[in-house]
């Protein structure tokens, strides 16, 4: 039995120890905003925090987040409260089919955790883990600078 | 985790039928309106089973709009766009209504393409009308009743946001009038607005998907979780089409988690408590494949295939005048052969199904593209009749052609029966990598005479390529041999007296599926690299040329115009960058695309920006068609800078993200589109301008550097410098 901390909530998780914390997130725990893409760290569909930073969790045993604060996009948001960044997504209207944008937040939010104001250049450098198919990166790169300028970012 | 409704008789389904539209209540006194379509039930049946008639929108008595969606949402937006088309004339707010994407049903059969499918580019083209008019048919019988209930005449009440209203000011929301509403006969004369009077057609209102696609709450196949339910792995032969000779479970039987070990067609699959105890014990399974004729199979013998077989005639798609003759006499003549390769769909989310077969019925949940393909393929395989197959489309996590098979659809439906559990089963990405439906590998011979002035006089077009549509719809094929799935734009726009386009069908071996744009990809990238080699050969400018070449086009003209002017064509591009042309009709769409690159001493390309001009007739919403623009460009610019499925010995060497890259945000140009209001009849736009980019590219790399492409994708190694 492990303990991690998901959003703030400690979860006992009777699983193997190294399995990964994206299949414990998503069958152990039914916290399925965290998404499946290539399982070898390649996409950054499953991309989640460990104690604030950006980590794959396709690709980290979960006994490596053993007694670990882990966020998720479940609980990005503050209060009920939207993360500014969601807040951006929508209004640039970010998302097609979906499917990657859980993971392109969750390094979107890390970014502008540690840059208040990302250049196009520190934007290249933390988003090219993402792949988007539908191809939506001059959105996501549109709702970055919007989410720089406002408010609690 | 979502409850679901278990059996496909409830609901919108159960409506009874009247001759050409009926009404019923529902439970909870609302009113269904529904269509019976004359000719969509028979086509239906044909396809994959016989299906009742449903309907189009549900509206509750606490006022609650639902509207059903008949496309399943991949990403293209008509979880947004074909409510907006309803709403329009239902008169209720897109923002405050309900989406619902449809079960299998006659009535939701796509017109344009004989079966409920997402594909095509077609959803908007096909719901224009039909679901204007289903909007406007509810609106009538809701204002029919308010009138009864006041006992005034009709004319004197009309509807707005939701609420009918008397010219006596009087009011009766749509939850009042509903259940009366769905007692009167529906009205056979439906008068539509014009294009003039939308409120909310044509207007770019925020997708009604994105709320619930940046919190997590979003539901994709992947996601689905039933009680009771088991996850399987499954182990496929690395050969397609090879079957499991022998296998010994005992070790993966032994390991944690592990319930079930079945063999079904595909191959051998665990069932686990978890997905990861199932794709863990599935390494541990001893299988002996029998690979098959497909282990014989090698890209560059398929290659050398295709070409063998392109030296023969071709099937005639479109002779105008005698190109043979006209060749003859021309005063040049110039010959171009191209190559395009097998491609991979790779869908973010990897193919993947839920089943739960039980003894009378099957319940199945997940992401397609072909409900009645899908429904008909799993009664089969559980065993019981299709009007006993329930099935739930969730959100798509991409689909781009891929889900318009149902391999992983029946494999869930099989493995769910042997195991007589619920069970999802997820592929690995491996698994979706090299057990795809690739995109074609296809060969192209191009050839065109030019007079003195250098215009062609003739011009041949021969493509050869295997045909998805011989093993999807082979009666779709024409008896002389004609794919129209394998020709598309292959008949050039530009004023050539003479024209002979042809095209021949070679199967290779290789299982092969419609991708994102299917043949316009193939078909532009040949027309538009050879009428750019034809310029060159005249030594004129590639959009003078053209342009000289369109006086009967127009709307190519004005596209052309307007992508060249806003790239700055004709001044000098920004130092160091170099600039392609290129242009294409899709699915009733007309484009032209402008790519600015440059060329790296490595023979790496960057593409700087991309200035795409549309004119897509009238628009449901601009700013999806803009975002679909931008995600095509990307798709195509992926293919033609990195795409390529290779086979060794039979399998598929491509096996992820890392050795089947994708295009990312470093790598991304800045996107400029223009939209151009027509006003002609709609067309659609989630496709065709994959098929620019690619030509567009090559041509700009010819500006910089002399040398044509004539094979996707641009391999660096041919464009180093010296």
């Amino acid at each position: 039995m492990l303990t991690i901390r998901v959003n703030g909530k400690p979860q006992q998780v009777d699983v193997a120890p190294e399995t990964p914390l994206l299949w414990v997130l998503r069958d152990t725990l039914a916290m399925t905003g965290t998404k499946y893409g290539c399982g070898i760290a390649q996409c950054g569909a499953c991309t989640v925090h460990l104690e604030g930073y950006p980590i794959r969790s396709c690709s980290t045993p979960v006994s490596l987040a053993a007694g670990k604060n882990i966020t998720t996009i479940e609980g990005v948001g503050a209060g009920g409260k939207l993360h500014p960044v969601q807040e951006a997504w929508i209004a640039e209207d970010v998302p097609q089919c979906g499917y990657c944008q859980s993971g392109q937040i969750m390094s979107a939010v890390a970014l502008l955790g540690k840059n208040k104001n990302p250049t196009d250049s520190d934007i290249d450098d933390a988003m090219s883990g993402n792949i988007c198919r539908c191809g939506t990166y001059e959105r996501i790169r549109a709702a970055i600078h919007r989410a720089a300028k406002a408010e609690g970012v | 985790m979502r409850t679901y409704d278990s059996s496909p008789e409830e609901g919108l389904a159960s409506a009874g039928r009247r001759d050409f539209i009926k009404s019923t209540a529902v439970v909870g006194g609302g009113l269904v309106l529904g269509f019976y379509l004359p000719g969509t039930s028979r086509r239906a049946e044909a396809a994959a089973g016989s299906y009742a008639p449903t309907a189009w929108v549900k509206i509750g008595a606490d006022n609650t709009v639902t509207i059903v969606c008949a496309r399943s949402e991949m990403g293209q937006g008509v979880y947004t766009a074909m409510p907006q088309l309803v709403a329009e004339e239902l008169e209720v707010d897109p923002h405050a209504v309900k989406v619902e994407i449809a079960p299998p049903g006659a009535v939701y059969v796509n017109e344009l393409l004989g079966g409920q499918i997402t594909g095509g580019s077609t959803s908007v083209r096909d719901g224009w009308t039909k679901l204007r008019q289903a909007g406007a048919q509810a609106r009538m019988m809701l204002v029919g009743a308010a009138a009864q209930t006041w006992g005034v005449d009709e004319a004197s009440c009309r509807a707005e946001n939701g609420v009918v209203i008397h010219s006596s000011g009087r009011k009766l929301a749509y939850g009042q009038v509903a259940e009366k509403a769905a007692g009167l006969p529906a009205p056979k004369d439906v008068k539509l607005k014009s294009p003039g009077e939308f409120k909310i057609v044509g207007k770019p209102i925020k997708r009604l998907d994105t709320p619930a696609k940046v919190d997590g709450t979003a539901e994709f196949g992947i996601d689905v979780k039933l009680p009771g339910m088991l996850y399987a792995s499954l182990a496929q032969c690395p050969v397609i089409g090879g079957k499991a000779a022998g296998v010994d479970d005992s070790k993966a039987r032994s390991m944690p988690g592990v319930r079930h070990v079945v063999r079904i067609d595909d191959g051998v699959a665990v069932v686990a408590e978890s997905w990861w105890q199932a794709r863990v014990a599935r390494d541990a399974l001893q299988i002996t494949w029998d690979e098959g004729k497909g282990a014989a199979l090698n890209n560059r013998d398929i290659m050398a295939g295709i070409k063998a077989a392109a030296a023969g005639p071709g099937a005639v798609i479109k002779k105008v005048g005698d190109a043979d003759a006209a060749m003859g006499s021309a005063v040049k003549k110039v010959e171009a052969a191209y190559e395009l390769p097998f491609l991979a769909h790779a869908t973010m989310e990897p193919m993947n199904f839920t089943a739960d077969v039980k003894v009378d019925r099957c319940d199945l949940y997940g992401p397609t593209q072909f409900q009645q393909l899908a429904q008909g393929l799993a009664a089969q395989a559980a065993g019981v009749p299709a009007e006993k197959v329930s099935l739930h489309t969730p959100f798509l996590g991409g689909g781009f052609g891929r889900r318009i098979d149902v391999d992983y659809i029946v494999q869930a439906v099989q493995i769910s029966k042997a195991a007589g559990a619920p069970v999802k089963l997820v592929w690995t990405r491996e698994d979706d990598m090299t057990h795809d439906f690739y995109r074609p590998m296809s060969y192209h011979q191009m050839s065109a005479g030019l007079d003195g002035q250098g215009r062609p006089v003739a011009m041949k077009f021969q493509a050869t390529s295997p045909s998805v549509t011989s093993r999807l719809f082979p009666s779709v094929v024409s008896k002389e041999g004609v794919d129209p799935f394998m020709t598309e734009a292959a008949v050039i726009p530009y004023d050539i007296p003479n024209l002979s386009a042809s095209s021949v069908i070679h199967d290779t071996g290789l299982r092969v599926g419609y991708w994102r744009s299917v043949s316009h990809a193939a078909n532009t990238f040949a027309n538009e690299s050879f009428i750019d080699e034809l310029a060159a050969a005249a030594g004129k400018d590639p959009y003078e040329y053209r342009r000289m070449l369109l006086d009967k086009e127009p709307r190519f003209r004005n596209v052309l115009d307007i992508a060249a002017r806003n790239a700055g064509w004709g001044q000098p591009p920004p130092a160091g960058r170099s600039r392609g042309i290129a242009l294409m009709s899709g699915y009733d769409s007309y484009l032209a695309e402008v790519a600015e690159i440059s060329v790296a001493r490595d023979g790496g390309i960057r593409v700087h920006r991309v200035v795409c001009a549309v004119d897509p007739g009238m628009m449901v919403n601009p700013d999806i068609v803009k975002a679909q623009i931008e995600g095509s460009v990307v798709f195509g610019l992926t293919a033609a800078l990195k795409g390529e499925i290779t086979l060794q010995n039979g399998r598929v060497q491509q096996t992820n993200f890392d050795s089947y890259p994708m295009l990312r945000m470093n790598e991304m140009p800045k996107i400029d589109i223009y939209l151009v209001a027509s006003g002609e009849k709609p067309g659609g736009t989630g496709e065709p301008a994959t098929a620019l980019i690619g030509p567009a590219v090559a041509n700009a790399v010819f500006a910089a550097t002399g040398k044509r492409i004539r094979r996707l994708p641009i391999r660096a190694q041919d464009l180093k410098s010296a």
